[in-house]
């Protein structure tokens, strides 16, 4: 029995130490196709070799909702969440709430990103976040159904609409009544403002907004392309588009009910898991040009891990980002979910390439895409967004003129804005 | 909110009796004190947790409160209200939020008086029937809503599945993508909701009729439609106003459907979307507050309006 107390004891006198030094660490994960469940993977192997334990807290999917809550955490000084998962266009809008990573991280580590988005995240000389994964917009298609009927995958949206109304409506005939020629993004959320710049941008429309501040959305090119766009709806693209995100489109294409389907690279790994219809007959291009003279382009797009100024730890939360963040956790990434690495050499890695072949003939797509105008608008860019996208919306849904919406929006854009000076 | 900080405060308004005069004994002084003692906890909960935000925002709406500017805000008068007054999207969404309220409030009482008159006849397993109604009701909105959105999605849906069954429509239709359409499928989930509630105060107004006035009416021989609009109709007046009011000022301030149901662009916005749109999507904690205020002094509105018709009501039957 002494013998027993004595090392309990002992025990407790071990134990105490290391209790006191463990730490709750709440990381907010995406809660998109399978992010959820590979953050928590990420930080579970991080909670087991340091000693510290994590809590998740996911969000709704949409990323607006997702940044109305942080705000609220954020402008309360709540230490709730300690790890913010952050959004390319949200550093200008939150960075005042995050620590400077700069002292957390090696310079040489740094350098080993890509040298933009560490850029973007850098706000008054502040490092306020650390890239996580980057992300454009690509062009997935059933090589499948363009084999049997004779299709080539499309090069500018025009031979898009024909290839797919073309076998779109041999399948329906077919018995196929399902079949959707083209799923994209076209619900009024942060998501269509993504869409629809890849359309502008591929037509060579500019980027809404320009670097010095002036606004270039009303230009013929960009009302070709929402014209282009809207003549989609109703007959390559079913009416339900314009209330669909991310998942609602996946769900068409994944399902086997659609032939084209514009979405991030996260799909790929989702539309070839061992449960997908639609295993192994999926291929990924970059998206087409606006005409011949057109670009193919994407925009871009990625999440960031930035450490809250309230935390109550920020040395342990800093660390768990320097881990998602690193070489070998972006290589499993890629490897088991597709999540495009923010480090250039893992783009030559042979595992990663094994499972993502598309990786190689799209650098070039993930190296030039097109940024949303966020840096240039800062703390109003939400609000560009908005009136971007529900101009946008209107055309789409047949309830405005392109050229007619897109002027009013010019002038809104302008009061706001303020004449360039933002 | 102001529904039942309204009602309550109307109450005590005319509770609270005129300034003593020197007369009125000990006894009914110490009383009134004593009322007064005992409703104080309750005036300090509804200050803090009705009082206090209704002011908070009150004052916000007239300054240049930022969410993402940290510097305490500053006065800058009526100028968030003259910019909501100026937005097209704000005036949007409050045609939006009218014809909503005009259609599916209609709707309901109508809906609701029929099903109330059935369920007011004595049948076998009425008591069952009366619980089951309530069943859409004790749903929470943002259940329901979500589990319509499915319902309604165009490419597996099965409202869409049942009408293609059934040869209404040759193709399926995108319920919650067109503004024209979302604002269909938004009445009707709603209608689907609080008819229940609406079935459920006409009930109670039903059941408090005499029966020797049917009686009367029918040796009289008068027909059921006569008697529901010369005896049933004028007898439950007051209680279905208040039905009426109460569904009105809820559905002015309707926010859950229009979120979770439609695509939330300018031109499906009902004014507590508008309202959270620009607190917390554009930062822009002023002109939220404003628009806020202004949905406030529209459902205030209603409550006056329904204040002085009850009135008038009371006194015509006095």
């Amino acid at each position: 029995m002494r013998n027993v107390l004595k090392r309990l004891a002992a025990a407790t006198i071990v134990a105490v130490p290391t209790f006191a030094t463990a730490e709750t660490v709440a990381i907010s994960c995406g809660t998109v196709g399978q992010e959820f469940e590979q953050c928590k993977l990420g930080a579970e192997a991080w909670a087991k070799k340091s000693g510290h334990q994590v809590k998740l807290v996911s969000g709704p999917t949409d990323a607006s909702e997702q940044l109305t809550m942080f705000q609220q955490q954020l402008s309360a000084g709540a230490s709730d969440i300690d790890v913010y998962r952050v959004d390319v266009v949200w550093p200008g809008l939150l960075g005042a709430h995050f620590i400077d990573l700069k002292p957390y991280v090696s310079k040489d580590v740094l350098e080993q990103h890509f040298p933009a988005i560490v850029e973007n995240n850098t706000v008054g000389g502040k490092l306020v976040a650390m890239p996580w994964f980057t992300d454009a917009g690509l062009l997935y298609y059933r090589k499948d159904l363009l084999e049997k009927h004779g299709q080539k995958p499309p090069t500018t949206w025009q031979e898009l609409a024909t290839v797919a109304k073309t076998v779109q409506d041999a399948e329906r005939k077919a018995g196929n009544d399902k079949m959707q020629g083209f799923v994209f993004q076209a619900k009024a959320a942060e998501t269509l403002t993504c869409n629809a710049l890849e359309w502008i941008d591929s037509f060579r429309g500019g980027t809404i907004i320009g670097e010095d501040g002036k606004v270039t959305i009303n230009n013929p090119k960009a009302v070709e392309a929402l014209k282009t766009a809207a003549s989609w709806i109703g007959t390559i693209s079913p009416q339900g588009v314009l209330n669909y995100e991310e998942e609602g489109a996946r769900g068409v294409f994944q399902s086997g009910n659609a032939v084209f389907m514009r979405n991030w690279p996260y799909a790929w790994a989702l539309a070839n898991a061992p449960d997908s219809p639609v295993k192994g007959k999926v291929a990924v291009i970059a998206l087409p040009k606006g005409g011949a003279e057109g670009k193919s382009t994407g925009t871009l797009g990625g999440w960031q891990l930035a450490v809250s100024k309230y935390s109550k730890h920020p040395e342990i939360a800093a660390d768990l980002v320097k881990y998602l963040t690193s070489p070998e956790e972006q290589k499993r990434r890629a490897i088991v979910a597709s999540f495009n690495p923010t480090i250039a050499s893992l783009y030559k890695d042979a595992e990663v390439l094994k499972v993502n072949p598309f990786y190689t003939s799209l650098l070039e797509t993930f190296t030039n895409a097109v940024a949303r105008p966020s840096k240039v608008t800062g703390a109003k860019y939400s609000r560009v967004s908005a009136e971007f996208r529900n101009a946008v919306h209107a055309v789409l849904s047949k309830t405005a003129k392109p050229e007619d919406k897109l002027k009013d929006l010019q002038k809104k854009l302008e009061n706001l804005g303020r004449g360039g000076k933002w | 909110m102001s529904v039942p900080s309204g009602v309550p405060a109307a109450t005590t308004a005319t509770a609270t009796p005129a300034p003593p005069p020197a007369s009125v004994s000990q006894l009914s002084r110490q009383r009134v004190r004593a009322a007064w003692l005992f409703l104080l906890p309750t005036l300090v909960v509804l200050g803090m947790v009705a009082g206090w935000p209704l002011l908070r925002t009150f004052w916000f709406a007239f300054t240049n409160a930022n969410l993402s500017n940290p510097e305490p805000p500053q006065f800058v008068g009526l100028e968030n209200f003259a910019t909501v007054w100026d937005d097209p999207d704000w005036w949007q969404s409050v045609r939006n939020t009218f014809f909503f309220t005009g259609i599916s409030v209609t709707l309901e009482t109508v809906l609701g008086m029929m099903i109330a008159l059935t369920l007011n006849t004595r049948f076998r397993g009425r008591g069952v029937l009366r619980a089951a109604v309530l069943v859409p009701w004790a749903i929470p909105t943002v259940v329901s809503a979500r589990m319509w959105g499915w319902m309604f999605h165009d490419v597996y849906g099965v409202i869409n599945a049942m009408f293609l069954h059934l040869g209404f429509i040759d193709a399926p239709i995108a319920w919650t993508a067109d503004p024209r359409l979302s604002m269909a499928a938004v009445i009707a989930v709603d209608v689907w909701k609080t008819t229940p509630f609406m079935t459920l105060l006409l009930l109670a107004a039903l059941q408090m009729l005499p029966d020797e006035l049917y009686e009367a009416a029918k040796l009289d021989g008068a027909g059921p439609i006569r008697v529901f609009f010369k005896v049933t109709l004028p007898l439950i007046r007051g209680p279905m106003l208040v039905a009426i009011i109460f569904r009105v000022l809820d559905a002015m301030r309707v926010f859950d459907l229009f979120y979770v149901l439609t695509t939330n662009s300018s031109e499906s916005m009902s004014m507590a979307v508008y309202a959270r749109q620009q607190m917390f999507e554009f930062q822009e904690l002023g002109l939220g507050a404003a628009a806020a205020s202004m949905l406030f002094a529209v459902i205030a509105m209603f409550t006056a309006v329904y204040l002085v018709l009850g009135r008038s009501a009371v006194e015509e039957a006095a």
